[in-house]
């Protein structure tokens, strides 16, 4: 690699980005200077806000309004690309650097065809005829893999799937053979058997074309599978850059090395009692089929989410639904929570069978099992102090209000907030901590069974950490029972006792977290264990 | 910060308020200022503005003070336009709430009957609701709410939707609110920016409906307002043009004041833009 590795194809120097005034800071990047190389990926690693992706917008010229640089220099092809105008920018986007994005879902026209699209790449530039064009879309859609590609051509984007759309933006991408290719963030969006693929393929076109890439990610699992060097970011200033396997395995700076650790490890889930005492929850034969109602012309399609689904949970157990989107694992946990209506099974609390209550009977049964929601911004209501937000559970069960505000700044201070917390806004807290707020609030109830969907998948590696830290200690603390659902096998891991893989609505397998890691059984829980990015180099990251 | 001081921030807003507050001014210092009846015949008529001590804005065709009925007219135009406006929202709201809500059969009830009156033409049915119950202000109050409502519901109704499967409204069903709590405290609230900006647009267009309803001759007779003024200038608005421009002009003013101070209502209530000016 080194011999090819020294041409350098993008340099930025000195580079200090500002932000408007108003924010939180007052440059956006400060003072940054890396290289990418012909034929190298360059991973840019940091969390939300470190400014990772401010430098890549740079180069594209696609600065947010009102941030502007300020100082430094961005050198491709000896042109200084901070000083170009808006045209010269246009020329060069897409011919000579090329980018994918986070979301491919947004960054396809829906109404427009696949092949069209493509075809518009080279139409932009002026390059070719239409028929040529069309010819070329084609080759490109067989290059990045897409199964059957003469009909993916002719296909709408919401026809293709999330890996296959990512694919189409890939191709698209790399049209114009650019020198650099950018990807900001390109699998975040995807499942993991599928971001395994993506940067499979990733890897792949840039050793064949020998292109320089850039690829911006907060994960360092992503990092070990993919990079040839890192540069580590944090508060927009370059904290540690060097060779991948320099950078992941001896850390110099303190920052690198608590991101590293924070990641959740996948080498070996540490051994735990497994509990036998009576279920708390007994799930028999769970059912669930989301009908679409069917127009004129259209016959009702039918999606069978929850498929004879039975799993029974312990008191003090946490027990982790892990599968991939649409594996049904969200059904599962917003049917015991009761938000959905199962079609038919029993679910059992405590010998109670929530599933068939209703009406004010289920509103009388709801504080035994309470909910950690995925999304920490979306959870609270924007017009509520955060104190009325924890009180609301216990006063709508009769608690008098003064008393109910009282708990929620205690239980405030048992989740890290301080009891100052109470009469503020959610906005004004960050990701993490309105997290923390929307534990508070499940726990105000004093529930007998948690459920947890996605609750950490939304926050940095760091933060996330720190929260599924806090769950460990609160679940020790007050002998929580957990259902944990979530995507991220390596998350499940770290705070599981049993895991529960799921597939199409059906469980796949089940059990120990050690067992599934150690000794899975089933063929789509190897795939999905070998997925897991940075797998391989988990062992170096860990020792 | 005080709701006043948050509200304050906005200068639109501010300057909103001072406009409707003399237009209110107007309204009570009438009677004070103008104790005739606004209906009496007291100069020759077509007197342009300015030309005579006592008539600042003329006389009309009949040689009824100007002046005097715009400001006898303010006191009416602004009820109507707030009385009807609050009795729309009353049948509106409700509605909409509880058919984007509950959604289903429940909603599909409710829409089939909003779109029963959305169906007739809006100021044909204000027409023949005030020539059945007598021209009088609250048969034109009444019909002029019974024709506004249904884009309040319809519109109270699509925020509903897109709100009630919000995760913190899931939240707040899961720890046991019941459906009246999370309609009013938890959806209620987030809609409050969408429905007060209609509503001011609503005291608009109800101000401009009255006008309508007395320029037929179906407004209340024993009251002065400013529609009834630009009706009756109408057709003569080529040889007296002050005859319609400053009841014209009162209306633009009115409808501008309310629509800042809605805006600057909005600002205020939505705590995350107070807190982050």
């Amino acid at each position: 690699m080194s011999d090819i590795a020294t041409e350098t194809v993008l340099s930025i120097r000195q580079l200090s980005v500002a932000l408007p005034k108003g924010a939180d800071r007052a440059l956006a990047v400060e003072n940054i200077s890396y290289d990418v190389n012909r034929g190298e990926i360059m991973c840019v690693v940091g969390e939300s806000g470190s400014g990772k992706s401010m430098a890549a917008n740079t180069v594209m010229g696609l600065l947010p309004k009102g941030v502007r640089p300020i100082q430094g220099e961005v050198i491709f092809e000896g042109q200084n690309l901070i000083t170009l105008t808006e045209k010269q920018h246009m020329a060069l986007r897409g011919l000579k650097i090329g980018m994918i994005f986070q979301e491919p879902m947004t960054a396809l026209n829906p109404l427009m065809r696949v092949g069209a699209q493509i075809a518009e790449v080279f139409e932009a530039h002026g390059k070719l005829t239409p028929k040529q064009r069309q010819a070329r879309a084609l080759e490109l859609l067989i290059e990045v893999g897409i199964p059957q590609p003469e009909k993916a051509i002719s296909a709408y984007p919401f026809e293709l799937s999330g890996g296959q759309r990512q694919r189409v933006v890939i191709a698209m991408a790399l049209a114009l053979e650019p020198v650099l290719l950018i990807a900001d963030e390109p699998t975040t969006a995807l499942d993991v058997t599928t971001q395994a693929q993506i940067l499979e393929l990733i890897r792949d076109l840039q050793r064949r074309r020998g292109m320089a890439v850039m690829f911006i990610t907060h994960d360092f699992g992503v990092v070990a599978e993919i990079a040839n060097r890192v540069c580590v970011m944090r508060h927009g200033q370059i904290v540690e850059i060097g060779e991948a396997s320099e950078v992941l395995d001896h850390p110099q700076n303190e920052y690198t090395q608590a991101l590293i650790a924070a990641i959740p490890s996948n080498a070996m889930p540490p051994h735990r009692e497994t509990n036998t005492t009576a279920p708390l929850l007994d799930i028999k034969r769970l059912n669930k089929v989301f009908r679409s109602r069917g127009g004129w012309f259209k016959p009702s399609r039918e999606v069978r989410a929850l498929d004879d689904v039975s799993l029974t949970l312990a008191r003090g157990e946490t027990v982790g639904i892990v599968g991939e989107s649409g594996s049904g694992k969200s059904t599962l946990g917003r049917c015991v929570v009761r938000l959905e209506h199962p079609d038919d099974g029993e679910l059992l609390l405590d010998g109670v069978n929530l599933s068939q209550l209703k009406g004010d009977a289920l509103r009388r049964e709801r504080h035994r099992v309470q909910m950690i929601f995925q999304d920490p911004y979306a959870s609270l209501n924007p017009r509520t102090r955060v104190g009325m937000a924890i009180a609301q559970g216990p006063i709508a069960n009769g608690t008098p209000k003064a008393q109910a505000l009282k708990q929620a700044g205690e239980l405030l201070d048992m989740v890290g907030l301080g009891a100052s917390a109470v009469e503020r806004y959610p906005h004004e807290f960050s990701g993490g901590q309105r997290q923390r707020i929307g534990i508070a609030r499940a726990l105000a109830l004093n529930p007998e069974l948690i459920v947890a969907d996605e609750a950490v998948s939304a926050l940095d590696v760091s933060i996330q950490a720190q929260v599924l830290e806090l769950l460990e200690e609160l679940k020790q603390r007050l002998s929580l029972s957990l259902l944990f659902i979530t995507h991220d096998l390596r998350v499940a891991a770290q705070i599981c006792d049993r895991i529960v893989v799921m597939q199409h609505g059906r469980i796949v397998e089940q059990g120990s977290a050690e067992q599934i890691f150690l000794h899975p059984r089933e063929a789509y829980t190897r795939s999905l264990l070998e997925a897991i990015p940075g797998r391989g180099a988990s062992v170096a990251v860990t020792a | 910060m005080s709701f006043f001081a948050r509200f304050a921030q906005n200068r639109g807003a501010l300057v909103g308020l001072i406009i409707l507050l003399m237009i209110i001014a107007m309204a009570i210092l009438a009677p004070l200022l103008f104790p005739e009846s606004p209906w009496r015949m007291v100069q020759r008529p077509f007197l342009p503005p300015l030309s005579q001590e006592g008539f600042p804005l003329g006389t009309d065709t009949m040689g009824r003070n100007v002046a005097a009925g715009l400001m006898h007219g303010a006191w009416v135009s602004l009820l109507i336009g707030l009385v009807s406006t609050s009795v729309a929202l009353l049948i509106g709201v409700p509605l909409g709430a509880i058919a984007g809500y509950y959604g289903g059969l429940i909603d599909d009830i409710l829409m089939r009957f909003t779109e029963f009156f959305q169906t007739i033409p809006n100021f044909a049915l204000a027409i023949v609701l005030v020539a059945i119950m007598q021209p009088s202000v609250t048969s034109i109050v009444l019909a002029i709410a019974l024709v506004s409502w249904p884009p309040v519901a319809r519109l109270v109704r699509a925020e509903f939707m897109s709100l009630r499967n919000r995760e913190y409204v899931e939240a707040a069903r899961l720890v046991g609110q019941t459906n009246t709590t999370i309609i009013l405290r938890q959806i209620l609230p987030n809609t409050l920016s969408p429905i007060i900006v209609l509503a001011s647009l609503m005291v608009a267009t109800a101000i401009l409906l009255e006008s309508s309803l007395s320029f037929l001759g179906l407004g209340d007779p024993n009251v002065m307002s400013w529609g009834y003024m630009i009706g009756a200038a109408r057709t003569v608005i080529r040889q007296a043009w002050w005859l319609s421009f400053f009841p014209g002009v009162a209306i633009l003013l009115t409808v501008l004041a309310l629509n800042l101070v809605g805006e600057g209502l909005d600002d205020a209530l939505n705590p995350k833009l107070s807190r982050e000016r």
